[in-house]
C-alpha cells in the first residue's frame, strides 16, 4: 500500500500497554484519513454514551494522506474525541511537523485509550511506545513543553503535541498545541487533562514512498509556484487578519458580544495595522509554502514581549468582540491564549460574555477579585488590561474564572441559576461551541450551516459564508435553494478536512476553487500518492461521507434536531448600525431552512439517516447501528 | 562561528526570508534516496524558536575540516567544486566528520554507516533542487564573494540615505 503504512497504534493509559491493528486498504479508501478517519477512529473505540471525561472517551489521531510528502499544505492531522464543550464530535485539524515524525513513524492513525494515574508522556519512537513521568513538564506552556522535551530527548526532529496549564486544569476549551500550531476549538486540551496526559512526542525515522513520485513532483512544483501568485496573495501578504477591515465593511465584524456588526476602532485592530505596527516575521506550518502566519510582537507598554501568531477569527473575538481596540492587549491576549494552550476564540467570546454581564449588572465588580486584581475589575467593553487578567484567572479557574473556564452555555447556566438573571441571552455558542466571526443574522445560508453543523459553533466546517458574502446568495433573505447550497459548501469543506488540505490551496490547481477547478487536481494527487483510481466524484464523495460519519457519530451519542438551533441573540435581536442592521433569523426561518437542508441531504425529518444513504457511502455497519 | 568558508559555491539560505515549511528537505531526500525523509536529506531546517529559522547544508570549506579530520581517508574535496566526495568503501561512519564540521552539516545514515554531504546536485542536470523548490526564495546557489557583494548593496542601499537624494528639497 502506498501512502498509508496500514497501521494503526492503540495506547491504553490504564496499564500501559499498546498494540496494533491493521486496517484494509478498503477501509482507507472510505475514510481517507484527517478528521473523517479520526472521527471513524472515534466511533470504533468510543464507549458510547460516555462522558466526554471519562477513560472511555479515546483520543483519536488520524493521518494525512499527502503528509511527509511535497504536496504543498498536506502536512496536517486530525484529531478527535467526544468534545466536552458539545458532547458531540469533537473534530480538529492541526498542521505541522507532528504529523509528519507520525507519518514516518509508519502510523496512521494513533488512538489512546484509558486515563492514568499519575500525569504521563507518551513517546513514540518509530515502533517503540513509552510511558514518561511528566511531572516535570506540569505548568509549563505549550511552547516550553515542547521543547523541554526536545532538549531531554536529545532530538530535534522529536515533535510532540501538548496541553498548557489551560488543559492540566481541565478548562472546557483547552487546546492541544504542535509547533505552535493548535487543534483547537472543541477542548481537546481538557480531554487529555482529565486522562493526565501532557503530551504525546513521536520521531519517525522511516522514509515515506509513494506510488507515482515524478507525478507528484511535478504537481507539486506546479502548486508551489502557483501559491506565490495572487491567489493567495491575501494570506501571505496581511494574513486572515485583512478580514477585519472586510467584515467590518459588510457589517459582520462581531462587535461587542455580538451586540453589533460593525466597530468604530476597526482600524486600529486590523490586519494592516498589525502589518505596520507589530509584524516581526512570517512562518508557514512545516510543508506549506503559502505561509500565512502573521508572527506579530508587542514591543513596549504594558504587554511588550507578548508574541504570537494572528489570524482573523482570534484577533476579532479578542479585539472589537470585546470592544477592546488596543493592539497590544489584543495581541496578549491571543498570546495568553496560545501559550496555556486554550482556544482564543472561545476564550473571546466568553470574556465578551463576561463583559456584557458586568454592564448588564448580573456580575459585579467584585466577582471578578483574583490575586492580580483584589479590588475587583470593572469589566466594560474596551477593557484590555482588564480582560487579560481575566483570560489567566479563566486558565488558573481561579474565582469566576472557574464558571467562565466552562465556556458560555455552562456559565450561562450557572450564574442564571444562581442569580436568577437571563444571561443565556447573549451566551453565544452553538451546542456548546463559542461562534465564529461572522455575524450568522445577515448571512442566512451560513446560518443555517452553522445550526446545523455537527461540530457547534464552526466557520471551518460549514464554509456557506462563502456564498452569502460573494453574493451568489441574497444574504438577508431565504428560499429554497439554502439548504442545498449549506450542505454543499459543507461537503466542500469536509474533502480538504479529511485528505487533509489547507483550504488555502483552493484556488491554486487551476485558478477556480470549485469542484471543476479543484477535485480533477486533487484525484490525481491523491492517485499518485496512493496508486487509487480515484475520479471527480470519489472525491465529492469523500466530503459527503467524511460529514456523514461525523452526523452519524453525534446520532449515537444522542442528538436530534432541537440540537440544531442558533443563539438566542441572533434569533431575537437585531443589530442597529450598519450594513447589516435590522435582520435576525427567526425560528420559522430557521425551521423552513432545516427542513430543507435534510430534504437534500436525504435525511428523515428529524435529521435522521435511512440506512440507504449509509449504505450507498459504503458505511453497512453505520447502517446497522443508527440507520433508520 | 570559524570556519574557511571558500572560494567554492554553496547552498545558503536568508533566515530573514525562510519560512521552515521544509520542503528542501523533502525534495533533498528524494533526489538523493527515492524517498521523502527529513532524517536523509543533505539540507537540513533548524527553528530555534518561533521567528528564527533557517536551513544549512555543507559549506564546501576550503581545506575542508571534514576531509581533514576522516581517520580512514574516506573524504576527498573536489578541487574544482569543493564538493566533498566520499568512498564508501573507507568510510565506516565513526562521525568523526560531524566533530570537525562547524555546521552540522554531515550526517550519518543509520543502515548505511555512511556519512552524508550535500553534493549540490551535481548530478542532476538543473541544478540544486532545494534552491529550485524554494517556495520564498531563501535558499541561494552562491560564493561567499557573491554574498558579501549583496550585502554591502544592501548594506548601503538601506541604511544610508544621503541628503541630496532626500525628495524634500533642502
Amino acid at each position: 500500500m502506498y501512502g498509508y503504512s496500514g497501521k494503526i497504534l492503540h495506547i491504553d493509559l490504564n496499564d500501559r500497554k499498546h498494540w496494533v491493528e491493521e486496517k484494509p486498504e478498503e477501509w482507507y479508501k472510505l475514510y481517507i484519513g484527517g478528521v473523517c478517519m479520526a472521527t471513524r477512529l472515534c466511533w470504533e473505540n468510543i464507549e458510547v454514551g460516555c462522558d466526554p471525561y471519562d477513560p472511555g472517551n479515546p483520543v483519536c489521531f488520524a493521518n494525512g494522506i499527502f503528509s511527509g510528502t511535497p504536496v504543498p499544505v498536506g502536512g496536517k492531522y486530525g484529531l478527535a474525541s467526544k468534545s466536552p464543550l458539545t458532547g458531540f464530535i469533537g473534530d480538529s485539524l492541526s498542521g505541522s511537523w507532528f504529523s509528519i515524525a507520525m507519518k514516518r513513524a509508519q502510523w496512521d492513525g494513533v488512538v489512546i485509550h484509558g486515563s492514568s494515574e499519575k500525569w504521563v508522556q507518551v513517546f513514540i519512537d518509530d515502533d517503540r511506545v513509552e510511558f514518561l513521568p511528566a511531572d516535570k513538564l506540569l505548568g509549563l506552556g505549550t511552547y516550553e513543553t515542547e521543547e523541554a522535551i526536545r532538549e531531554h530527548l536529545g532530538d530535534d526532529q522529536i515533535r510532540s503535541a501538548t496541553i498548557g496549564p489551560a488543559g492540566e486544569n481541565m478548562v472546557r476549551f483547552a487546546n492541544v498545541t504542535n509547533d505552535g500550531r493548535q487543534a483547537g476549538r472543541t477542548g481537546h486540551g481538557a480531554v487529555w487533562g482529565s486522562k493526565k496526559l501532557k503530551a504525546v512526542s513521536v520521531r519517525g525515522t522511516y522514509g515515506i514512498n509513494v506510488a507515482d513520485p515524478e507525478t507528484l513532483l511535478t504537481m507539486s512544483f506546479d502548486i508551489t509556484e502557483t501559491s506565490q501568485g495572487p491567489y493567495t496573495e491575501k494570506y501571505r501578504v496581511y494574513g486572515t487578519s485583512t478580514n477585519m477591515l472586510n467584515m467590518n465593511k459588510h457589517g459582520l465584524l462581531p462587535t461587542r458580544n455580538y451586540q453589533e456588526g460593525v466597530f468604530e476602532f476597526t482600524e486600529l485592530v486590523s490586519g494592516e495595522y498589525l502589518d505596520e505596527h507589530h509584524k516581526v516575521k512570517v512562518i508557514a506550518c512545516a510543508q506549506c509554502p503559502i505561509a500565512c502566519e502573521q508572527m506579530s510582537l508587542v514591543k513596549k507598554g504594558p504587554f511588550a514581549g507578548a508574541m504570537t501568531g494572528i489570524e482573523y477569527e482570534c484577533l476579532q473575538a479578542v479585539s472589537s468582540n470585546c470592544g477592546i481596540n488596543d493592539m497590544t492587549a489584543a495581541i496578549r491576549l491571543i498570546d495568553l491564549a496560545d501559550r496555556c494552550g486554550m482556544d482564543a476564540m472561545s476564550m473571546g467570546v466568553t470574556i465578551s460574555f463576561a463583559m456584557e454581564c458586568y454592564e448588564r449588572g448580573v456580575l459585579k465588580k467584585e466577582d471578578f477579585k483574583c490575586k492580580q486584581a483584589p479590588e475587583g475589575i470593572e469589566l466594560n467593553f474596551g477593557n484590555g488590561p482588564g480582560a487579560v487578567i481575566l483570560g489567566a484567572m479563566i486558565r488558573d479557574k481561579e474565582g469566576i474564572g472557574k464558571i467562565l473556564s466552562e465556556g458560555t452555555k455552562r456559565a450561562s447556566q450557572a450564574i442564571d441559576e444562581e442569580r436568577g438573571s437571563e444571561t443565556y441571552k447573549w451566551a453565544m455558542n452553538i451546542k456548546g461551541l463559542e461562534t465564529p466571526g461572522y455575524d450568522a443574522r445577515a448571512l442566512k445560508t451560513f446560518a443555517v450551516g452553522l445550526a446545523v453543523g455537527t461540530r457547534g459553533g464552526c466557520h471551518n466546517r460549514s464554509a456557506a459564508y462563502d456564498p452569502d458574502i460573494q453574493g451568489e446568495t441574497n444574504r438577508f433573505t431565504i428560499d429554497e435553494t439554502r439548504g442545498e447550497v449549506a450542505a454543499r459548501a459543507e461537503e466542500y469543506a469536509a474533502v480538504y478536512d479529511t485528505l487533509p488540505l489547507c483550504k488555502f490551496i483552493r484556488r491554486c490547481f487551476t485558478g477556480k476553487a470549485d469542484r471543476a477547478g479543484a477535485w480533477p487536481a486533487i484525484s490525481k494527487l491523491i492517485n499518485a500518492t496512493t496508486g487509487w483510481n480515484f475520479g471527480y466524484d470519489d472525491v465529492d464523495s469523500i466530503g459527503v461521507r467524511a460529514h456523514t460519519m461525523k452526523k452519524a457519530f453525534n446520532i449515537r451519542e444522542g442528538w436530534t434536531q432541537a440540537d440544531d438551533d442558533l443563539p438566542y441573540r441572533w434569533k431575537h435581536d437585531p443589530m442597529t448600525k450598519g450594513p447589516s442592521a435590522g435582520h435576525v433569523v427567526t425560528d420559522e426561518e430557521l425551521e423552513y431552512l432545516k427542513k430543507i437542508y435534510y430534504e437534500y441531504k436525504g435525511w428523515t425529518e428529524d435529521g435522521l439517516i435511512p440506512k440507504k444513504v449509509l449504505i450507498d457511502l459504503g458505511m453497512d455497519d453505520v447502517a446497522e447501528e443508527i440507520g433508520v | 562561528m570559524v570556519a574557511s568558508t571558500s572560494k567554492y559555491k554553496y547552498i545558503v539560505c536568508d533566515p530573514e526570508l525562510c519560512i521552515g515549511c521544509q520542503l528542501c528537505e523533502y525534495i533533498c531526500s528524494y533526489t538523493k534516496t527515492g524517498e521523502f525523509n527529513s532524517y536523509r536529506s543533505r539540507i537540513r531546517t533548524v527553528r530555534v524558536d518561533e521567528v528564527l529559522i533557517t536551513a544549512i547544508a555543507c559549506r564546501t570549506c576550503e581545506n575542508a575540516p571534514c576531509v581533514i579530520a576522516c581517520t580512514r581517508d574516506a573524504l576527498s574535496q573536489d578541487p574544482e567544486s569543493g564538493i566533498i566526495r566520499i568512498d564508501p568503501k573507507k568510510c565506516d561512519g565513526c562521525a568523526w566528520c560531524i566533530e570537525a564540521c562547524d555546521f552540522g552539516a554531515i550526517s550519518i545514515n543509520h543502515e548505511t554507516k555512511l556519512a552524508e554531504f550535500c553534493n549540490q546536485c551535481e548530478d542532476v542536470e538543473e541544478g540544486p533542487q532545494c534552491v529550485k523548490i524554494c517556495p520564498k526564495d531563501a535558499l541561494e546557489y552562491t560564493t561567499p564573494d557573491q554574498r558579501s557583494q549583496r550585502t554591502r548593496h544592501k548594506l548601503v542601499k538601506d541604511s544610508l540615505e544621503f541628503p541630496q537624494k532626500a525628495k524634500e528639497p533642502r
